[in-house]
């Protein structure tokens, strides 16, 4: 029986169809979500644990934190989560590589603000104003020793979620090559969606880390 | 056989395009949660700040997760593994505050210094 | 050009191009995307893992034949123990078998091609490889004298040894774990053959699924855990820290979060290859495939909810003591259904004594008495004597080596026909069984002794009434160390040497058993259907037991 098929990109040959490649690429990466969600977890759990036995320290600590560029930086985030929806809809209802380039880069451009915001106005001022424990740290006024405790998670936090984003940007880039190399089609958009998948997780994260941070014990 | 590759299989079913406009509404009501968020921790709530804090966070993460990541057209499969994960971290976290929170220890910090670090050995 | 030997049963040769010969020259090795082939790389750095553990902890032995300590001052035997125990659990123990027989055996036995992602699975071995490499680094830069459980304050304040080192490989080993788990669920998910439903598959597959979901669920926390004490260490800022209204024992939760599931990661996957060696050797189907099957999945699930019993007596809230002591019984149970079916297997099976069933008779036996003496570390009022002595060595060591280290034993002389195409010595197999479950008897039994008796684990002297014990498990050790030798020859003998195998050397039931040995590397030629259950041998007819009243057909 002579084979008549013509190989779709992408195709790997461990798999019998495209159908099955494309439910195993999905379902491996909901299983590494899940993986991420537990290795954030552990860092949520001891959150968890110190915010119930240092309250007071902690609404000091979260006091320390700019609301506004938190919520600046969530909104950002949301619009980047929109853009990377949007990309991967082009693809799915075959516009032109042009347009699903324009989404992704808008996407990057939205992260790039994030990690921008993160870095010139919040972590530089906190380096500035000696609230980086093990970097710059100023003890006195309101620099408690309960407070240095709430900087430990909210740099080791932030700064994980920050290192995911970087990653991502990386993966954006790689999805930019493979568009203008004609890679997709609405047959074959699979890394587009498991990367939106990841894109979309890393969003999630900081929806969480938002009130979890800047918002302990109310701003009235 | 990979003459099959090309084709599909019986039960095969057609990706989901989810409407723009389906896209843009959950994009603003996540903006709306946002807004929310801020706006509810400037009010005195007591408790229930960070109660309603983690409900409004709930609830954007279920309007990313169900619409952004196609959840809501996905496979029981799929939907298990988020429960499962996300069961898994309750676990962890109940368990251990079941410790933590339950010594009621005298929680005085000492005047928070710092111990003596004479570990040398960095790598 | 085939060779023109017979096998041991006159079936055709091996055949000319197998998944060995397919490609030569170390470059189609170490790029290589056949899950066969990384299976037999991980075989190689699993066992220069288990010499090095090995040699730990023979020192040790050596060192523990007199009182006051034959060998090391005690700072060095601190750094025994650790070394001993952080490559034997996360270099050795965690990604034996189902790194090396889960990898080789899972598409043959679910008949498919290879893995879900098989560039996936050769990074895993890669990023495995750098965490071996780190940590051996770190062992021989001075080791680490922290014991593996790596505790603050003393892990992240005091320790003067080489912490960051080694908690940075088993960090990147723990990746190697969890992408290794995750393409074995999709794998087992998405690329079973036609009609290869899930209650048809192997009990090992079923086995090794439940593993993954411990290494996808679990392994996250220590590698969060291992970077937060890293960074504590490194920035003397810390969330341990007592003085700074941290919590040692939070490290602790954390550590036992993942520490406890990995014990049954290291168990799960010999428990398989039990089910699998005992059906093939007695020519007789599982008693009670679903209660196997589900027990697995039981003991992954409830794995998750005990860790607290390793803290019985760190100064954890009694209540919460009550709640994991309760928990810990449970998790006894699905182990027991297992013990209970293999029994109910072998009986009235054709049971052909070959190596790989005594390593399983072993197991069960073995198994058997570590699981039990867990009930009374389950127990709080017996673990506040016995936690902290040898009793808890003795005991982990009957269900690792007793159990894991025979099941993986067990697993290679079984698969090993299959891997290589030849078949190794029985005799030679059987005697050193025989000399491994003497040696380890010898070895730990003693230990439970001592432990009762009062002696604490981890202490580099201990008085002198404990000698006599001391020195017979000493002696223990070094049979057992003999007996760990002789198969490394005769196997590396038998891959040029021993004679051809053929298919199917035991008769077995299996899809792996359908195709040549050694294995083409696209494994099927054509995809099988299957139609039969899992273990489908022949029920054993009436007139082989005439005067039985009611005869026994499965």
């Amino acid at each position: 029986m002579a084979a008549t098929h013509a190989h779709p990109p992408g195709f790997a040959h461990q798999f019998e169809t495209v159908e099955q490649q494309r439910e195993a690429g999905h379902l491996g990466m909901w299983i590494f979500l899940a993986t991420e969600i537990l290795f954030f977890g552990g860092m949520f759990t001891a959150y968890t644990v110190y915010r119930s036995l240092h309250l007071p320290a902690f609404i000091q600590g979260s006091h320390e934190l700019i609301v506004k560029f938190g919520a600046t930086n969530t909104a950002v985030l949301i619009c980047s989560s929109l853009t990377m929806a949007l990309a991967i809809r082009s693809a799915q209802t075959g516009k032109s590589k042009r347009t699903i380039i324009l989404w992704l880069l808008l996407t990057m451009a939205l992260g790039a603000a994030f990690i921008a915001i993160k870095l010139r106005y919040e972590w530089y001022r906190d380096f500035v104003e000696g609230l980086i424990p093990g970097v710059s740290w100023l003890s006195g006024g309101t620099h408690t020793p309960g407070v240095k405790m709430f900087m430990c998670f909210y740099f080791f936090m932030t700064g994980l979620h920050a290192l995911h984003m970087v990653v991502g940007l990386g993966i954006l880039t790689v999805l930019v090559i493979m568009t203008a190399r004609d890679r997709f089609s609405p047959g074959y958009y699979a890394p587009l969606e498991i990367s939106g998948l990841y894109w979309h997780f890393v969003d999630i994260v900081w929806i969480f880390l938002f009130p979890l941070l800047y918002l302990i014990g109310g701003r009235y | 056989m990979a003459e099959h590759a090309g084709e599909h299989a019986a039960d095969y079913h057609e990706p989901h395009i989810v409407p723009v406009g389906t896209y843009v509404m959950v994009f603003v009501a996540l903006m709306v949660g946002t807004a929310l968020t801020t706006w509810v921790s400037y009010i005195d709530l007591g408790e229930w700040n960070t109660i309603a804090a983690l409900a409004i966070a709930v609830c954007k993460m279920l309007l990313v997760v169900l619409f952004f990541m196609h959840v809501k057209y996905a496979t029981g499969l799929t939907r298990i593994i988020i429960i499962a994960a996300f069961f898994w971290l309750g676990i962890m976290i109940t368990l251990t505050c079941s410790d933590e929170l339950t010594r009621h220890w005298e929680i005085v910090p000492q005047g928070w210094t710092s111990a003596v670090h004479i570990a040398r050995q960095l790598f | 050009m085939s060779t023109t030997t017979a096998d041991l049963h006159g079936a055709p040769a091996e055949p000319a191009v197998n998944y060995l010969n397919a490609s030569y020259g170390i470059k189609s090795w170490l790029l290589t995307l056949d899950h066969k082939r990384i299976g037999l790389l991980y075989l190689g750095t699993i066992t220069l893992m288990f010499v090095v553990g090995g040699v730990a902890a023979t020192l040790m032995r050596l060192h523990l034949v007199e009182p006051q300590g034959a060998l090391f001052e005690p700072e060095t035997y601190n750094k025994m123990f650790s070394t001993h125990g952080i490559i034997m659990v996360f270099f050795f123990l965690v990604p034996s078998i189902p790194a090396t027989l889960g990898n080789f055996c899972i598409p043959l036995m679910i008949g498919a091609r290879d893995v879900a992602f098989p560039k996936l699975n050769l990074l895993s071995w890669y990023i495995f490889v750098t965490g071996c490499a780190f940590a051996l680094y770190g062992t021989v830069a001075g080791g680490v004298d922290t014991g593996w459980t790596f505790y603050p304050p003393y892990s992240s304040l005091y320790a003067q040894t080489h912490v960051v080192a080694v908690a940075l490989g088993i960090f990147i080993a723990g990746f190697s774990s969890i992408l290794t788990g995750l393409n074995f669920i999709v794998t087992i998910h998405k690329m079973r053959a036609p009609g290869m439903t899930w209650f048809r598959l192997p009990l090992f597959i079923w086995a090794l699924y439940a593993t993954s979901l411990i290494f996808v669920l679990g392994t996250p926390v220590i590698a969060i855990t291992v970077f937060l004490l890293g960074l504590e260490r490194l920035l003397h800022v810390g969330i341990f820290d007592p003085a700074v209204g941290g919590d040692p024992l939070l490290f602790q939760h954390l550590f036992w979060f993942y520490s406890h599931p990995a014990v049954y990661i290291m168990i799960l996957p010999g428990m398989g290859v039990i089910s699998e060696l005992i059906t093939a050797l007695s020519r007789k189907k599982i008693f009670g495939y679903s209660f196997v099957a589900f027990s697995s999945l039981s003991i992954a699930v409830i794995s998750f909810i005990v860790w607290g019993h390793h803290m019985f007596v760190t100064g954890q809230a009694l209540y919460a003591g009550l709640v994991f002591s309760v928990l810990s019984f449970l998790v006894a149970i699905p182990s027991a259904v297992k013990v209970f079916n293999w029994t109910a297997t072998l009986y009235r099976g054709s049971i052909s004594y070959e190596a790989p069933m005594l390593y399983a008779l072993g197991f069960i036996g073995l198994f058997t008495i570590g699981g039990l003496t867990g009930l009374f570390l389950a127990s709080l009022a017996t673990d506040v004597h016995l936690n902290g002595t040898y009793f808890i060595v003795a005991h982990f060591h009957y269900i690792m080596v007793g159990g894991a280290v025979m099941a993986y034993l067990g697993g290679i002389h079984f698969w090993w026909p299959k891997i290589s195409g030849r078949m190794y010595p029985d005799m030679w197999a059987r005697i050193s069984a025989a000399i491994i479950f003497i040696g380890f008897n010898l070895t730990f039994f003693p230990q439970f002794m001592l432990g009762y008796l009062g002696m604490p684990r981890r202490y580099a002297v201990y008085p002198a009434e404990f000698q006599v014990l001391n020195v017979m498990s000493s002696a223990g050790a070094s049979i057992l160390g003999i007996g760990y030798v002789i198969p490394l020859v005769y196997l590396i003998w038998s891959m040029r040497y021993g004679p051809v195998a053929g298919p199917n050397p035991w008769k077995a039931k299996g899809l792996e058993w359908t195709i040549p040995s050694p294995p083409p590397t696209e494994n099927f030629e054509e995809i099988p259907i299957v139609t039969e259950d899992a273990y489908n041998y022949p029920a054993i007819e009436a007139h082989q037991y005439p005067d039985a009243p009611g005869v026994a057909r499965v």
